[in-house]
């Protein structure tokens, strides 16, 4: 389930139905006689959601399963989503996928903080939702979303590639409801940086991002 | 081929009284005498020894063990096992890197994960955790950090 109205994902995003204004029965009449009627909001986010570049990085096997998706047989192209960028600067879309060891956990911050607005983050596999199996191990990070929020949460050991397409289209729901006048990128003196961890004697300080995490907390599961 | 039984009697007709033993197929050298039994192990041409594949640090709670993996590849023979102990608190053994070079980023792991200060050893510095982390993680009585705890405490 995507973050409804009462219980949104991430309290960075501005979430809201896609409701079109525009009466149904009378789009679809002018669409008959060669018409197309659409909101400039509509129009947008079918632009954004159909070109999310991702930044190109993999941490573990659940890269492996990234590639396959890219590759010819998954072809996530045909989503919008096929680009990798190499380049933090050019890329919308985070896919965190594998185990985010805690010696890793600041570049990963980092590489997040150096996205344009706005961007996307997929945890991909268990160990980058919780830290998975490694959860008890001495230098394992119990998930990304300790520092960064994070938009769909991909369960999997690891995920198939056709459980990554299916997060992409859950991701490309999110953005296609997301409203341009309320999205928080737009809004005047926006400066959303995460804190980058750093290494401390018994490992890393802070712990988490109290802004974007709580411990304890249940957290919606997104696919 | 010498099995380890040989070996285990020529170290022993060698050093004698040095307190070698035997533990399966493994010989437990003291490791006051490990450095010049490795130079011998290298150096003699009936074992030839030429190649460590392995150096595992272990915490057997009274005592480290550091578990050494010898091969010859000029005869093709091999594995000799090679055991090495050494006190807990005082945890100090000769290094065999200046003898097998393979051995440097080994010693360096089983220092950083086990504690063992390796003596002679030319870049002794941790390689898998950072350098400002205070402790051995595979040691039994290491203690994880608490991830959940309020933000600011260490």
């Amino acid at each position: 389930m995507l973050g409804s109205e009462s219980q949104p994902l991430t309290e960075h995003m501005e979430t809201a139905a896609n409701t079109s204004e525009i009466d149904q029965g009378l789009k679809s009449e002018l669409q008959k006689k060669g018409i197309v009627v659409t909101a400039i909001q509509d129009l947008y986010n079918w632009g954004r959601r159909s070109s999310i570049w991702p930044l190109q990085f993999g941490l573990a096997c659940c890269a492996i399963e990234m590639i396959a998706t890219a590759c010819a047989r998954y072809d996530m192209d045909r989503f919008g989503a096929g680009l990798f960028r190499a380049s933090p600067r050019q890329a919308d879309l985070m896919i965190v996928a594998g185990t985010v060891t805690k010696k890793m956990a600041p570049q990963v911050v980092r590489l997040y903080n150096q996205m344009p607005e706005p961007k996307y983050c997929i945890t991909m596999g268990a160990c980058s939702i919780s830290g998975g199996p490694f959860k008890d191990g001495y230098n394992v990070l119990r998930g990304i979303d300790r520092y960064i929020p994070v938009d769909v949460h991909l369960p999997g050991c690891p995920p198939r590639p056709e459980a990554l397409l299916h997060g992409l289209m859950k991701l490309q729901e999110k953005i296609d409801s997301q409203v341009i006048e309320k999205t928080e990128w737009y809004q005047k003196g926006l400066k959303r940086e995460f804190p980058v961890p750093e290494f401390g004697p018994n490992g890393l300080n802070p712990p988490y991002n109290p802004e974007v995490f709580t411990p304890g907390q249940q957290r919606p599961i997104t696919v | 081929m010498k099995s380890p039984e040989d070996i285990y009697h020529d170290l022993e007709a060698k050093f004698p009284g040095a307190g070698i033993t035997r533990e399966g197929n493994a010989i437990v050298v003291p490791k006051e005498k490990w450095a010049e039994t490795a130079v011998f192990l290298k150096e003699n041409p009936e074992y030839a020894l030429d190649y460590l594949s392995c150096v595992t640090g272990v915490d057997y709670k009274e005592y480290l063990e550091c578990v050494y993996h010898l091969y010859s590849l000029q005869k093709k023979t091999g594995l000799v096992t090679i055991k090495v102990r050494t006190d807990r608190q005082k945890s100090e053994l000769p290094s065999v890197t200046p003898i097998w070079r393979s051995a440097e980023f080994q010693e360096r792991e089983a220092y950083d994960l086990v504690g063992i200060h390796f003596q002679g050893h030319p870049d002794l510095r941790r390689i898998l955790m950072w350098d400002g982390f205070q402790h051995h993680p595979l040691r039994k009585d290491y203690v994880q950090e608490n991830q959940d705890r309020p933000p600011g405490e260490f």
